[in-house]
């Protein structure tokens, strides 16, 4: 029954990232937590995507599953028609606590270059590419600091720099910008678009900020409170070019996150989608 | 003028000391309290004679041995016991047991395996000395934090790489207080195991000092355990410091904030 869904009439895969009736049901000592109960959903290849959904509706959760630091307790999780079991090659993953997701131990450079070291790169296509990942976040000027030398922005700069480096094809972003000062968080928001449309990856962004998905994303894809279903999958029709001021000035930005915000609300008050409970996306 | 202050307050202690002693020991002569003058010409008489080679090199190689090789057992069995689950759950229970020994009893049992070697006298050391090591690097390899070994795991830093670049990293500083514990206790388990039994070391000559009552030597002796041991802890510390540079850097960080 799968392959006719992940699997376009040429034989390539349609989706980049298909997440396939995905269910997380922790195991505690205190009983069962369902922090995911059914999501369905799928990103082409080079789309930028936002996932909203309140804080406790198990986006981090859902984010482990899919870069494979976890198993989901039902469904599945394909990354280019590949069912993902354990870290894949082409993922990289931005935590939210960018102050724990760092080797304190290594400076700036090292960082950025371990994953390529471990993965057998030569020498110089690594100092190449760690040249431009700085340079693309814009720390170029500090490859000799340790990370808690720096400011938080900026170490958050270092992991987008890790992740660059990688060169991913899928990027996933677990609410890297939650615990950043609201000056330095507008400018890695527009950092991320450049980025992605340099690169021209998949993004999976996750947050929780509503103006924050409705900005970034080209599809904010918005998440019930728990237990957790898609409650609406929505296409961001707003400029490709984007801008802080004029873009959140925009009516139609308004009438966005006017319309999200709604869908959450009514999430809250445990509202399911027609579609949720039965098995199709 | 900085390194100047530092040796000032680094010697102020003992030179006050030296004077207490000598004073205390102008009028009455004690027999078994030598003044600083008749100590300080036994020591260099003593000590830098042949007795260096066969009696001070061999303890502190004795003791260097015995020191490193449980630094290195304790380490390796503590991130293998730290990192896999069954293997803690089957050695925690008896490793309790092996550790509340104190070492010393182990002396006449391993003087009857190995005989009065230097095999013997190294294992002493090492039998004591691996706990602190062991123990505190299971505790800093389970404690290495759940975000940072997410990072790794979705790099591909797995297995040997983990073990290099995240797990021993992060338990250095548990490791290395460890190691502190460790060398106090080489010290004074070196002495111990060159007391039983034996015909040369240091702790074997101020045993038969203090027997022949050649008291000032018998002091001597025991200032030497005081110098090394003085020596180890500022090695210790400058290594310290280099490995855990990072650490102490952002505790004062995050103690600013
Ligand atoms: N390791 C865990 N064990 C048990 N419950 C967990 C665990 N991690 C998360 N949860 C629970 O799952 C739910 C979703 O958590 P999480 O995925 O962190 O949500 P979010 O990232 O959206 O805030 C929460 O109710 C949380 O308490
Ligand atoms: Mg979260």
């Amino acid at each position: 029954m799968q392959p006719d869904t992940t699997a376009s009439p040429s034989g390539k895969p349609a989706a980049m990232l298909s997440v396939r009736r995905l269910k997380k049901v922790y195991q505690t000592d205190g009983g069962d937590v369902e922090a995911v109960r059914n999501l369905t959903f799928d990103l082409r290849a080079g789309e930028l995507a936002c996932l909203v959904g309140p804080s406790g509706s198990g986006k981090t959760t859902l984010l482990k599953c899919i870069s494979g630091l976890m198993a989901p307790t039902e469904g599945e999780v394909l990354l280019d028609g590949k069912r993902v079991s354990g870290p894949p090659k082409k993922m990289a993953v931005v935590f939210q606590e960018y102050g724990r997701s760092l080797f304190p131990w290594m400076r700036v450079r090292e960082n950025v270059d371990l994953p390529l070291k471990n993965q057998g790169v030569p020498k110089g296509e690594r100092d190449r590419l760690v040249d431009d990942a700085l340079e693309a976040v814009g720390l170029s000027h500090v490859p000799r600091s340790y990370p808690w030398q720096l400011s938080g922005g900026m170490q958050q700069r270092v992991a987008i720099a890790r992740a660059i480096a990688y060169q991913p094809e899928v990027l996933l972003m677990d609410e890297p910008f939650a615990a950043v000062d609201a000056q330095t968080r507008a400018d890695l928001e527009d950092l991320i678009r450049t980025v992605w449309k340099k690169l021209g990856i998949t993004v999976l962004f996750v947050t929780h900020d509503i103006d924050e998905s409705v900005y970034l994303g080209e599809r904010v894809i918005i998440l019930s409170s728990s237990p957790t279903v898609v409650q609406e999958d929505i296409v961001i029709d707003l400029p490709e070019q984007r801008d802080q001021l004029n873009t959140r000035a925009l009516p139609r930005f308004t009438e966005l996150r006017h319309h999200v915000y709604e869908q959450i609300q009514i999430a809250k008050k445990g509202h399911r989608p027609a579609s949720a409970g039965a098995d199709v996306a | 003028m900085k390194a100047l202050k530092t040796l000032g307050y680094i010697l102020a202690l003992p030179v006050l000391l030296v004077l207490a002693w000598w004073a205390s020991t102008l009028g009455a002569v004690n027999f078994f309290v030598p003044t600083p003058a008749t100590l300080a010409a036994k020591f260099g008489e003593v000590w830098f004679g042949p007795r260096f080679f066969s009696d001070v090199l061999p303890s502190i190689g004795r003791l260097l041995v015995g020191v490193v090789a449980a630094i290195v057992i304790g380490v390796v069995g503590g991130v293998l016991i730290g990192s896999v689950r069954w293997l803690r759950a089957l050695l925690e229970p008896t490793l309790e047991f092996f550790r509340a020994i104190p070492p010393p009893v182990l002396v006449p049992v391993l003087i009857l395996l190995m005989g009065i070697t230097d095999g013997m006298k190294v294992a002493v050391i090492i039998s004591g000395c691996v706990w602190p090591v062991l123990l505190n690097t299971i505790e800093g390899v389970r404690a290495v934090d759940g975000v940072l070994s997410d990072s790794a795991h979705t790099y591909g830093i797995d297995g040997w790489a983990r073990v290099r670049y995240l797990v021993l990293p992060s338990a250095s500083p548990q490791i290395m207080a460890g190691v502190r514990q460790s060398l106090s206790l080489g010290l004074i388990l070196m002495v111990i195991s060159e007391m039983f039994a034996s015909s040369s070391g240091l702790g074997f000559t101020i045993v038969q000092f203090q027997r022949s009552f050649a008291i000032p030597e018998m002091w001597s002796g025991i200032v030497v355990l005081g110098l090394l041991g003085v020596a180890m802890s500022f090695i210790f510390q400058w290594a310290e410091r280099n490995i855990l540079r990072w650490y102490h850097g952002q505790k004062e960080v995050e103690n600013a904030a």
